[in-house]
């Protein structure tokens, strides 16, 4: 048996997932932001999945929300390349500090 | 320490580093191969804890598709290449601190708290439990998410065509 | 035996006048506008005149005793059982002679208008403005409340206020409106807070219960009322000198009459009816409204009420003797007849012989609201003639005006109290009052009776007599008929409206009782007078240099009653210079700082943290994701640390 536990996992995906906090709160290019996104989905997956391992291995919820999540970032990736390419289209620039628009 | 333990922080250590690289790199496209590393070593962490059609699904959407998708978008909209503008220090500084703190916090709750699993039989996570399970229908199904996601789907892929669509010329 | 309807009708028609003449008079009735106003005022004054027929020689007196009649009571706003403001109609002797004179003098000012307002811009709205003060003064005189006695009270202010104000385009009449408003503002603070002394005491605020309950030694309220309560006075007292005080201000007694010669800034007309004959005498009725009180339960207050008039009386006196300008002479006349009204009341007992001052206060009352409406029309009438207010610009008009001369001459003699004339009775009753009571102030009124026939024939000589007026440009006549009749009907009044037995009809408690007129008395009042009128002869009959010799010879004094005392500097002085910097300048520096200063600080400091928090708004993604990851932390930290479910 090895002396990997649920704990190690975690913390992986704790790091992931901030990594990828870091990138979308620093990042000004929208499609860095995307990509910081994905890195966090991807943290919350592995999180699933070591529960779904450790805790709860009579059951499969874990891994087929994996799965919908999956499908799910797919559809947000496609729809935020969308509204990037829009965006880039009206602004020229895909830059998140000059699309300010809505304030005030 | 086993070769297994080995992997497996070979394995993370990579995931993060690339992960990392990937959101503070300054050239964009260089940035989406650091992703593909990353999404990459996450597939192998699933390799790793035996959940082979996770694996499986996580390179074909996340690295055949997904990627794919942002490395066209780029393309789409940067000049390859070039560098991206720097970010404000004051920004890099508040965002470290916000996520050093954040991340702190949360590492304290994952290790203070005790994990309590079932002790009942597993189910082998392989292609064919999966795919009854997903197309059933009995209490352990998952028909019913499964179409709204299709749902959902189809609705994103309609919503990006409206959207991306090159508007006609105005009069 | 009353009728409510035509009672009514009295103040309410020129309440009618004023609403159309008001809302309409300016564009629809134009110059009908007098027509309407007069042709309201002449049906008041026919029922007015009625009703005094009715009330004295009908139905008023029972068992041998003029009865109050509360005609007309409408509850209109109940604070408890018993203490209500009522507003009614009370017919007493008092207010059905005030009903007579209110309305007789004001009808002669309305028909007198037609000729001497003829051609104003404004002329509807003086009419308007006419008929609210004409309804004010008749709701005021018939109340049966003394809060309703107050609500009037204050619309005769008013209606004052616009008249004096009349030519706004006068920066004087402006100022004088308004200093005719603040000051009796100021005295009816006083009259305000004496209403609710007087009725707190005695649980009512109707004329009637309140007499009643304040002047019963055994009433549980009359022994609560003369408890000392402040300064070691009684609240009895302290309450009918504050009345007095609104009293006084109103009828411009010493100190607060620095009103009454600005005052004159209105047109001629409006100072005959408001100024001389109606008006003013409202602190004397409100006085004689509440005779019974002052005279039962409160000597003390009555004593203040005895000095105050004459003083005024002598010091108005010698003032007049110095002015030059003609209305401010009638004004300072008007002033110290008033005060003699005042200091009858005050030495006067209260029933039968004793009520002797009370008698003689109304009658003096009447008689004065006729000759001196009479002298002031007459003034008005010689104003419109030269155009101009100073006595130096006069001289010699007796034979361009000759029945403004003559009115004028019976109205001088009438006040100057030479027999026959009005004046010479009620004057006569007066100082018999005052010697019965008190030698000083009979010795008071005596120097000022020889005084005032010193300066209205002064006023008289140097008006129509003295050097020959040289008319600069185009004169028309006297001013025609509707201006002639008031005068004449007037005149008729001064000259007989002594012969009226007043004591038969007007005493303080509602008994008749006979008055017989001693001649060996009279000698002395008489005499007095007729030597003022040789001084006046002898200084400005014919143009000379005797009254400049005199004058110059007592200059400090005659400077002194020139500027009239320095009354107005010393308000000045108090106001301006001690109020206004000692409280004045503090308030409104605490008034600026702190009161609005909070309310800025408030404005400016939601404004500065809307501005702030308008910035986390930025449209900057990263921030509020920012935002959201610090939420989401501080939430944990919350539940988890702080909110620990146990």
């Amino acid at each position: 048996m090895t002396g990997i536990g649920l704990s190690h996992i975690l913390v992986v995906s704790i790091a992931l997932f901030f990594i990828g906090v870091y990138g979308f709160l620093t990042r000004r290019n929208m499609i860095m932001m995307l990509m910081s996104i994905e890195l966090i989905l991807n943290s919350v997956n592995l999180n699933f999945i070591a529960f779904n391992k450790y805790l709860w291995a009579n059951k499969m919820d874990g891994l087929f929300f994996t799965i919908f999540i999956i499908a799910i970032a797919a559809a947000e990736a496609a729809v935020a390349i969308a509204i990037i390419i829009n965006l880039y289209r009206s602004h020229k620039s895909i830059d998140v500090e000059d699309a300010s628009d809505l304030k005030f | 320490m086993t070769a297994q333990d080995i992997i497996f922080y070979l394995l993370a250590a990579f995931t993060l580093v690339t992960g990392f690289l990937a959101v503070t790199t300054t050239k964009i496209f260089r940035s989406a191969i650091f992703l593909l590393f990353s999404l990459i070593g996450i597939a192998g962490i699933y390799f790793w804890l035996e959940y082979e059609f996770i694996a499986a699904v996580q390179i074909i959407v996340y690295v055949g598709g997904i990627v794919v998708l942002i490395i066209f978008s780029i393309f789409l909209t940067q000049e390859a290449g070039s560098n991206l503008p720097d970010t404000a220090l004051s920004k890099k500084i508040t965002g470290g601190l916000a996520v050093v703190f954040g991340f702190g916090f949360t590492l304290l709750q994952v290790l203070q708290h005790k994990f309590i699993g079932t002790t009942e039989q597993g189910i082998e996570p392989n292609v064919a439990n999966i795919g009854n399970r997903m197309l059933g229908v009995n209490e352990f199904g998952y028909s019913l998410p499964f179409e709204v996601v299709s749902i959902l789907l189809l609705a994103a892929m309609v919503g990006c065509i409206v959207i991306a669509l090159k508007k006609p010329a105005e009069k | 035996m009353f009728e409510k309807l035509s009672l009514s009708l009295i103040p309410l028609l020129p309440l009618l006048s004023f609403l159309l003449l008001g809302l309409f008079g300016r564009k629809v009735f134009k110059n009908f506008s007098g027509i309407i106003g007069t042709g309201a005022l002449l049906a008041s004054a026919g029922l007015s005149l009625s009703t005094a027929y009715n009330y004295f020689f009908v139905s008023g007196k029972v068992d041998g005793v003029y009865q109050k009649i509360t005609a007309l009571k409408i509850t209109w706003l109940e604070f408890s059982p018993g203490v209500s403001i009522d507003i009614g109609i009370l017919l007493d002797p008092i207010s059905v002679m005030m009903l007579v004179v209110v309305t007789f003098v004001s009808l002669m000012v309305h028909i007198y208008s037609l000729g001497y307002m003829k051609g104003e811009e404004r002329f509807s709205t003086y009419y308007a403005f006419l008929g609210l003060f004409t309804f004010s003064m008749l709701g005021l005189v018939m109340s049966s409340n003394i809060f309703q006695i107050y609500i009037f009270w204050e619309l005769v202010g008013v209606s004052s206020f616009l008249l004096i104000g009349y030519y706004f385009d006068k920066p004087s009449a402006v100022a004088a409106a308004k200093k005719a408003f603040i000051v009796t503002r100021f005295a009816d603070l006083g009259f305000l807070i004496g209403i609710l002394v007087l009725s707190f005491n005695a649980h009512t605020l109707d004329f009637e219960t309140l007499i009643q309950r304040l002047t019963d030694p055994n009433s549980e309220y009359m022994r609560s009322a003369i408890a000392p309560a402040f300064l070691g006075l009684s609240s009895l007292t302290w309450g009918l000198v504050l009345v007095f005080i609104g009293g006084a201000g109103k009828s411009a007694m010493f100190p607060l009459h620095i009103w009454l010669p600005d005052a004159m800034e209105g047109p001629t007309p409006v100072s005959a009816l408001i100024h001389a004959a109606t008006m003013v005498v409202a602190g004397v009725f409100l006085v004689g409204r509440l005779f019974p009180i002052f005279a039962i339960s409160c000597p003390g207050a009555l004593e203040l009420v005895a000095y105050t008039g004459a003083f005024s009386a002598l010091f108005a006196a010698i003032i007049a003797c110095t002015q030059t300008d003609i209305k401010r002479v009638l004004a300072y006349s008007t002033m110290s007849q008033i005060g003699y009204m005042m200091f009858a009341l005050g030495v006067s007992g209260y029933g039968n012989e004793d009520g002797l001052g009370y008698m003689a206060s109304m009658f003096h009352l009447f008689t004065h609201a006729m000759f001196k409406a009479l002298l002031f029309l007459g003034a008005g009438a010689v104003i419109h003639f030269v155009h101009s207010n100073e006595m130096n610009d006069m001289g010699g008009l007796r034979k361009h005006m000759p029945i403004t001369h003559i009115t004028f001459l019976i109205a001088c003699l009438a006040i100057a109290g030479v027999p026959p004339l009005a004046g010479f009775f009620s004057k006569e009753e007066i100082l018999l009052a005052a010697f019965h009571h008190n030698k000083l102030i009979y010795g008071i009124a005596l120097i000022t009776s020889g005084i005032t026939a010193f300066y209205m024939f002064r006023l008289y000589f140097t008006i129509f007599w003295g050097k020959e007026f040289h008319s600069h440009g185009e004169h028309h006549g006297e001013g025609g008929v509707v201006m002639m009749l008031p005068l004449i009907l007037l005149s008729l009044g001064a000259a007989f409206a002594g012969f009226i037995p007043f004591s038969q009809l007007v005493t303080s408690d509602g008994k008749p009782f006979e008055t017989v007129l001693h001649l060996g008395f009279s000698i002395a009042p008489v005499l007095l007078g007729l030597t003022g009128i040789f001084i006046a002869l002898r200084f400005y009959k014919t143009q000379n240099d005797l009254s400049e010799k005199i004058s110059s010879s007592l200059s400090g004094f005659y400077k002194s009653a020139y500027h009239k005392f320095y009354i107005d500097e010393v308000y000045l002085f108090i106001t301006h210079k001690v109020i206004f910097n000692l409280l004045g300048k503090p308030a409104a520096w605490f008034d600026k700082t702190i009161v609005d200063g909070f309310i800025n600080r408030l404005g400016s400091s939601s404004e500065k943290i809307s501005e702030e928090t308008k910035t986390l708004q930025s449209g900057q993604v990263q921030q509020y994701a920012a935002y959201f990851l610090a939420g989401a932390i501080g939430l944990g930290i919350i539940f988890i640390y702080v909110l620990t479910l146990k």
